[in-house]
């Protein structure tokens, strides 16, 4: 075996806290992490949200994140160990022989510079290329990821490109230099799901071809297996796994790897629907102000009582719009929406009190979506008292009942949000939607800021209160493994219009309309050469079209 | 058309109309002033007949409305009237003035705008470091001692003890360049000291601002030191407050300056106009105000256009 180009020894990194209430004070985030990185081997990084990865990427560029310190260990890079490396070393080496790939290059782009100007400064400023040289790298870089007009795009400022085109910028962004080492931190994570698999690809034969090896760090099993040699799983700023990416999908040995590998396992069979549905948008066309065009175009659908709608479609396609026009939040233009045997007004002032209760809402951000300053108590208090008027002792015992009912118990009654994991916000935010015993509640994406092993824990509690309370859901998500996991009925949406609508069985049943079969085989697969079949595939299906 | 000249139309018709709506405000305020002009110039003794006929004769019997017309008509070709305490025409004489305070004012913002903002890519570089500090502490020391008295200080040490400039800024057209920059030295230094913490400030502001961008750390992460990330990558996107706030220091060189003009004896708008205030001299107080208000709303036009051409989601739509 060659000697490795990285060489991780015993890494140790702190950070600087500030928990509310408490005096600041130092952790260490990752505690003794070792591996080695042949050239042009890829490693993939493994783990959920606090588990170091990104943070052990950027120690290998001696770069620390926010108050994030190396405080220990070696990181060898050719040879040298950066980390005793004098700042000019340091910088040379940034940019030069390791460079970087964000997870949201339309923020790491800077949006007052053309393209071309961002990718090929690094390669000019580190003197690898002249101007004229590096700009003719850049645009065979283009050509090689699939943009469009490779020979122009560099012209164009990033706002002008859309987000998976900036992806591919930003691969080549890092690539220009002719780096021995990319450090990829969750690439397509940010990307619609028929986006990322181009990406993917693109990432994944750029790397092929260029012999540069890479770190790959992600949340997303599925897709590390499809590009890397290696995995490692980290935890908490443990290594738990860490071996050929063959031995960690099929033949895990920590029982952590076994619940990532096996993750989305639920099971549930879809429900029959009843003689009449609790909500039915009638041919809804709806715009926002200001705009000339209609969001949605035509929208029909129906949720039977204590069922779930799912509807999925990807960032554009006027899945949350529809939200709006339900809450009365944008009343449309066409169409009506009937709600518990009723008809609901159009607008929100036009809602007696009993429709506001009836229909609830829960949001992808549970942090945001709850008043900092107030504690777990006083936010689901909140509409036990506006809708039920209860006081006192009756509504401390209801909050502790409903706290029972998530699976977090009256301890928590006291804290604040600010006290709480991604994971248990989620939870009160439930709590707080079922404080007002609605017959439905939207729920907007409320698993896809989360971690996959707590997105499971949340999706199992929502279904058992279905069971419980008799609630119906409409879920909105971009995920279709969610979707299979709680749906009886989908409506897959597309460019504002429903493109495909039935119980489960049928909508995930071949055969298919184009867009469904696109949406459901982008979907990453946890098997190796997963994403190999798939272009395969698509290239036999172009090619007979 | 292109989406950014509707902007920059919008903009430059707002200001016009802002500038009329001015000009209204200024001759509204000079007339319910207590007395009228035709009193002033005559004195408590005056006859009613005396008083009668020179309100004929100033046209003063009109309705206010004509009259605010027929001025406002006149000013717009560069007619401001005569001054009455003195009869000259006050176009010639405010045009002396104004160039002589828009000299000072020029030479003022020449040293102060690189200076301010230079101070404030130091301050960000070295954020809550000694250079940093010592920056912000000179310069709110500076801002907060009244001007006059950085004047008076500036003139005993520097004019009187060490005799480099002369106290009294004079200057009159048979000058050379030399000898005029020579003269309003001090004053020039005193405006800067006034100007230079307000705008490196909010400098320091607006780019450490730009510094939480993810763009920021891609571009830490090619390697670049520390200030040419931040000249590169920063400043072009702080370019906005960054010019609000200039703009708005260079009004006040303009408009602000009576009382170093007065410390410095030097012959500038603000000394005019406060000369003639205390005359009653309405139509110069009027012209003053009038091209005061433009001055102002003139350069927050140009901030906020600049703004507008500094967006490159304006500029290149897509």
């Amino acid at each position: 075996m060659s000697d490795p180009l990285l060489k991780v020894r015993n890494l140790k990194i702190g950070a600087t806290v500030y928990p509310p209430g408490e005096k600041p004070h130092d952790i260490e985030i990752v505690h003794g992490v070792d591996f080695d990185l042949a050239p042009g081997k890829v490693l993939g990084l493994i783990g959920e949200s606090g588990a170091g990865k990104s943070t052990i990427g950027l120690a290998s560029m001696a770069y620390g994140r926010g108050g994030v310190e190396i405080t220990g260990g070696e990181v060898w890079v050719n040879g040298r160990d950066i980390l005793k490396s004098g700042i000019r070393d340091v910088r040379s080496l940034r940019g030069g022989e390791v460079t970087y790939v964000s997870q949201s290059a339309a923020a790491s782009f800077n949006p007052a510079k053309k393209i071309m100007d961002q990718v090929i400064e690094a390669a000019v400023e580190h003197g690898k290329f002249t101007k004229a040289q590096a700009e003719d790298r850049a645009r065979a870089l283009f050509a090689k990821l699939g943009l469009p007009d490779p020979d122009n795009i560099g012209k164009r400022y990033p706002h002008q490109v859309s987000g998976g085109q900036l992806q591919r910028c930003m691969t080549a962004l890092a690539l220009c230099p002719e780096p021995d080492l990319v450090v990829f931190d969750e690439p397509t994570t940010a990307l619609d799901v028929t986006t990322q698999i181009d990406v993917l690809k693109a990432i994944k034969e750029a790397i092929r071809d260029t012999g540069v090896a890479a770190l790959y760090i992600t949340h997303d099993l599925a897709v590390v297996a499809q590009v890397s040699d290696d995995i490692m799983v980290l935890r908490m700023g443990d290594m738990v796994e860490y071996g050929p990416t063959d031995q960690i999908i099929n033949a895990p040995q920590e029982e952590y790897t076994k619940a990532l590998v096996s993750v989305r396992s639920i099971r549930h069979e879809e429900k029959q629907p009843s003689a009449t549905p609790v909500l039915t948008a009638k041919k809804i066309t709806a715009r926002y102000k200001g705009t000339n065009f209609d969001v949605l175009h035509d929208v029909s659908v129906e949720l039977h009582p204590g069922q779930t709608l799912a509807v999925v479609g990807e960032s554009g396609s006027g899945k949350s719009t529809l939200a709006r026009v339900i809450t009365g939040l944008l009343p449309p233009s066409h169409g009506k929406i009937d709600f518990a045997g009723r008809s609901l007004s159009d607008a929100l002032a036009g809602r007696s009190r009993e429709d506001l209760r009836e229909l609830q809402m829960i949001y992808q951000m549970a942090d945001v979506a709850m008043n900092p300053r107030q504690t777990v108590g006083t936010i689901i208090g909140r509409p036990l008292e506006f809708y039920f008027g209860l006081k006192g002792a009756e509504k401390r015992a209801r909050v502790v009942e409903l706290l029972d009912k998530i699976e977090m118990g009256d301890g928590f009654i006291d804290r604040y949000p600010a006290e709480l994991s991604g994971g248990q916000k989620q939870r009160v935010c439930i709590a707080r939607a079922l404080a007002a015993k609605p017959k439905l509640i939207i729920c907007d994406e409320v698993t896809s800021a989360l971690d996959p092993l707590v997105a499971d824990g949340i999706l199992k509690l929502l279904l058992d209160l279905q069971k419980v309370e008799d609630v119906a859901y409409l879920f909105i998500t971009h995920d279709l493994a969610t979707v299979r996991a709680i749906a009886d009925s989908i409506a897959v949406m597309y460019q504002g219009k429903v493109v495909r609508y039935g119980p489960k069985s049928q909508v995930l049943s071949p055969p298919f309309d184009d867009y469904t079969d696109l949406l459901l085989s982008s979907v990453p697969e946890m098997k190796l050469g997963w994403l190999e079949e798939v272009i395969a595939h698509r290239k036999m299906e172009s090619a007979g079209n | 058309m292109h989406p950014i000249l509707k902007l920059v139309a919008q903009r430059l018709a707002l200001s016009f109309l802002l500038l009329l709506a001015a000009s209204a405000l200024i001759f509204a305020g000079t007339i319910i002033l207590p007395g009228d002009v035709a009193q002033s110039i005559l004195g408590q003794s005056a006859t009613p007949e005396a008083l009668a006929n020179l309100r004929e004769e100033l046209g003063l019997n009109e309705p206010a409305l004509s009259r605010y017309f027929s001025w406002l008509g006149n000013a717009l070709q560069g007619d401001l009237g005569t001054a009455l305490t003195n009869g000259r025409d006050i176009a010639e004489s405010v045009g002396y003035r104004l160039k002589n305070t828009l000299f000072l004012a020029f030479w003022a913002a020449v040293v102060s705008v690189p200076l301010a903002i230079g101070l404030g890519l130091l301050a960000v570089r070295f954020r809550n470091r000694w250079p940093d500090k010592l920056i912000s502490g000179v310069t709110l020391a500076s801002i907060s001692i009244p001007e006059f008295l950085i004047g008076y200080l500036l003139m005993y040490f520097v004019s009187v003890k060490l005799g480099w400039f002369p106290s009294v800024a004079m200057i009159n057209d048979t000058m050379t360049l030399g000898q005029k920059l020579q003269a309003i030295a001090l004053p020039v230094t005193v405006l800067t000291l006034v100007v230079l913490a307000h705008m490196m400030r909010m400098t320091r502001a607006a780019i450490l601002n730009v510094m939480q961008s993810a763009y920021i750390e891609t571009a830490e992460l090619k390697g670049l030191s520390g200030l040419q990330v931040i000249y590169r990558h920063a400043f072009p996107n702080a370019i906005a407050p960054i010019v609000n706030v200039v703009m708005l220091n260079l009004a006040y060189l303009v408009v602000g300056v009576v009382v170093i003009e007065v410390v410095f004896v030097y012959p500038g708008m603000g000394q005019y106009l406060v000369d003639h205030v205390s005359k009653r001299d309405v139509p110069v107080v009027q012209a003053c105000g009038l091209i005061f208000a433009a001055v102002y709303i003139g350069l927050n036009m140009v901030a906020d256009i600049v703004s507008i051409l500094a967006n490159p989601r304006l500029r290149h739509p897509k």
